[in-house]
């Protein structure tokens, strides 16, 4: 039932970066089953991230469409996301999708690397981006500018 | 919500039952965020470049993420009834209990800049030391925030500098900037019974142990921005207790404007 629901669950997908799943992203923490109901913790990548609300709807329905009715969503803070949690996968898709990845989190900040021309010749814009999770880069060879996932 | 505002026992009041301190301690600590989070918001499609509209934008989005969470618990320990929407939709500015620090008008971009250091220095400490906390959702929450604030005091900081050892007329303005604000900072570390009670049951931290990483900090970024550290005595206090400034009512006016004119109007 566990492995059925998790599997239901692969195909959600973070609203802000459609090429990556919640599992992929680190936000799917945990399923478990509690008297023949499914529970779902999930964790969210910054305090204010504005999609928690609709992954938990969306959460929800993949279950109920796999024929877990009335799953329960929750969420903690502990342990607090980190980029550290993203898959291989995850990193290589978000580079052809045009993100430069995240560095680890523990070290200091290598290059950051062009998504377009592979460049590591780039220069920060703005340490904010479009999105919490995002800084504003420029590429210096090709001069395309790029968001970059920032560790965390 | 009359509950709320007994739970705020006015400064130099002996004896607070623990449970009380705990949920105000949590509801003030929300406060703090959410109403700096609207401050910020404030600048948004007015910041001074595109970029700068969005740090702004992204460092109040993080605040008021904590703020739900910080208010969605301190609900939680009032009773299954009360929700984070009654607590900041639905409360009167006498029964806020946010620093004075923190509702205090955005100013120019320097103002606004001198407030978010001495905030995001404070917060540093505040969370790193909360982390440790008894209450594990409040250690939760501070763990995360603790990530934020980092960023957070990385972007102010750098402006402060940026600002104060810059041109004439903007070292002017962000020693003006820093001037103004000082007189709300001392209010960050006065403990009172509140503080007392959760910091000796670990579920707090008493503020005044938070000073000295703080005067380091801001001394540091003073030194680096070449400005003077302001040496005015005078510092206004009352926001834990309800007493707040003029400003926090017409802020309250707008935040709560909707609700009040639509009671239990939802998306």
């Amino acid at each position: 039932m566990r492995e059925r629901a998790f599997q239901a669950l692969s195909r959600v997908v973070d609203p802000e970066i459609p090429v990556l799943t919640i599992a992929d992203m680190g936000i799917l923490r945990d399923v478990t089953v509690e008297d023949g109901r499914v529970v779902v913790t999930i964790t969210p990548t910054y305090s204010g991230c504005p999609a928690m609300d609709m992954i938990r709807d969306e959460v929800i329905l993949a279950l109920d469409r796999a024929g877990f009715a009335g799953a329960e969503v929750r969420t903690v803070f502990s342990p607090a996301w980190t980029t550290d949690w993203m898959t291989e996968g995850a990193r290589r898709r978000l580079m052809e999708f045009g993100i430069s990845p995240p560095h680890p989190a523990t070290q200091p900040r290598g290059p950051v690397v062009c998504p377009q021309c592979r460049s590591q010749s780039t220069t920060t814009v703005s340490e904010f981006g479009s999105t919490a999770c995002k800084a504003l880069m420029v590429c210096d060879r090709c001069g395309e500018p790029f968001d970059y996932f920032k560790e965390i | 919500m009359t509950d709320v505002v007994a739970a705020s026992a006015p400064q130099g009041m002996p004896a607070v039952d623990v449970g009380d301190a705990h949920r105000t301690y949590v509801l003030r600590l929300g406060d703090d965020n959410l109403i700096l989070a609207q401050r910020l918001g404030e600048w948004i499609s007015n910041g001074p470049e595109l970029e700068e509209d969005i740090a702004l934008a992204n460092t109040a989005i993080d605040l008021l993420g904590q703020a739900r969470a910080l208010l969605t618990h301190a609900a939680g320990l009032a009773g299954p009834e009360q929700t984070e929407d009654d607590l900041a939709m639905l409360r009167t500015e006498r029964e806020y209990t946010n620093l004075l620090l923190v509702e205090q008008p955005n100013g120019d971009f320097a103002h606004t800049m001198a407030r978010q250091l001495f905030v995001d220095a404070f917060h540093l400490s505040l969370w790193a030391a909360l982390q440790e906390s008894a209450d594990a959702t409040l250690a939760g929450i501070a763990g995360k925030a603790l990530k934020e604030a980092r960023y957070h005091f990385r972007h102010s900081s750098t402006w402060v500098t940026r600002l104060g050892d810059g041109t004439a007329e903007s070292a002017a303005r962000m020693q003006a900037g820093v001037d103004a604000m000082w007189r709300f900072t001392a209010e960050m570390f006065t403990a009172d019974p509140v503080d007392e009670a959760v910091a000796a049951a670990g579920v707090g931290v008493d503020p005044s142990t938070l000073w000295s990483a703080w005067d380091d900090r801001i001394d540091a970024v003073l030194a680096d921005a070449l400005l003077a550290r302001p040496s005015d005595p005078y510092q206004r206090m009352g926001g834990r207790s309800g007493f707040h400034t003029e400003h926090l009512g017409h802020l309250l006016g707008e935040m709560q404007w909707l609700q009040r004119t639509y009671p239990g109007l939802e998306w």
